[in-house]
């Protein structure tokens, strides 16, 4: 039967196991994973299985890299999150966790899109590191990515988004993540793309400033191709700042939205 | 009228920009649609609702 090892077509005989399959091929991996799922007791090996072998430690080659990496990713999820193209618009404490979260994920193709760059005060939330600071977030952002997946495909533009060059700068992605920190702005680009691009999905966030309840940050589904996350109430003002852990659950709200969107799951 | 699924009073020949001032919310910080059709900010002070109209207003909060 046909079986994938390391993502390499293989024929074995029927009842062969996974351990049979790491005896032969890489008798010291101590990680194997099938399916995208490590196991610790041997089983039999079906048609179609996909079989990954790891040495702890060994630093892999690019091309195997990304093989290693494509086994941990459930089947079925590879396939299309690889053909995917996500724009994420505001790099602050939303869209630097959802960048990273979708990067982790091996999404296909990002775009980044912010004006700004890192500050000191960016460092209580947002993904960057002390290194970045004075430089900008595209740029900064591109580089973490490249640490993380380097097989995830990275657009960035560096402009002040408004109401004229949003669906220039959008037109060519399925998803748009809408992570401003400005109020006015995430009107602006949300009015703007269900009026002018309404076959767009768009996956924005209001309300996650301070440490209420975990709770009361949800997903709603407004309009079919519109999802908004948050507490709708939560404003980021003096004495109610925005800080990691709450910021981080709405982002992780947002970019969980986009893999259903991506995986046709577009109930909430 | 309904608005946010809240059955709600209001004079007859509101506009939506009137009625955004009534419930406090800035015109710049909203998205506004009436019997599912998005609302155009440049027609919010013409557009004249009527106590029939499905009204959803969507308000932004800052931060993120």
């Amino acid at each position: 039967m046909k079986i994938f090892v390391n993502e390499r077509t293989t024929i074995v005989k029927e009842g062969t196991t996974a351990f049979d399959v790491r005896n032969s091929f890489k008798k010291d991996a101590d990680i194997v994973v099938l399916n995208g799922f490590i196991i610790s007791d041997d089983i039999a090996l079906k048609e179609n299985d996909k079989l990954t072998l790891i040495k702890r430690g060994e630093v892999p080659t690019k091309e195997e890299l990304e093989s290693l990496m494509i086994a941990r990713h459930t089947p079925g999820v590879h396939e299309k999150i690889n053909k995917a193209f996500v724009g994420i618009v505001g790099l602050g404490g939303l869209g630097s966790n959802i960048a990273v979260s979708l990067a982790r994920l091996g999404i296909g193709k990002l775009l980044l899109v912010d004006f700004d760059v890192v500050e000191p005060s960016n460092l209580n939330r947002q993904q960057y590191f002390v290194k970045h600071i004075g430089m900008l977030k595209t740029d900064a952002m591109k580089e973490i990515i490249s640490e993380i997946n380097p097989f995830v495909k990275v657009d960035t533009k560096n402009v002040f988004i408004d109401e004229n060059n949003i669906t220039d700068i959008l037109a060519n992605v399925d998803i748009v993540v809408e992570a401003f920190d400005n109020p006015k702005s995430k009107a602006t680009l949300i009015n703007t793309l269900l009026q002018k691009m309404p076959q767009k999905y768009i996956v924005g966030a209001s309300g996650m400033a301070g440490y209420f309840s975990n709770n009361t940050i949800v997903t709603k589904k407004v309009r079919n191709n519109f999802y908004l996350i948050g507490d709708g109430i939560s404003e980021a003002k003096p004495g109610c700042g925005l800080m990691a852990p709450r910021v981080s659950i709405a982002a992780g709200h947002q970019a969980n939205t986009v893999l259903r969107i991506i995986m046709e799951e577009k109930d909430v | 009228m309904l608005i946010n699924g809240k059955e709600m009073n209001f004079d007859e020949n509101i506009t939506i920009e009137k009625l955004l001032e009534k419930l406090n919310l800035n015109r710049d910080k909203v998205v506004v649609e009436v019997n599912f059709k998005i609302v155009p900010k440049e027609k919010y002070a013409e557009h004249i609702l009527n106590h029939e109209d499905k009204i959803e207003i969507i308000s932004f909060v800052g931060g993120g």
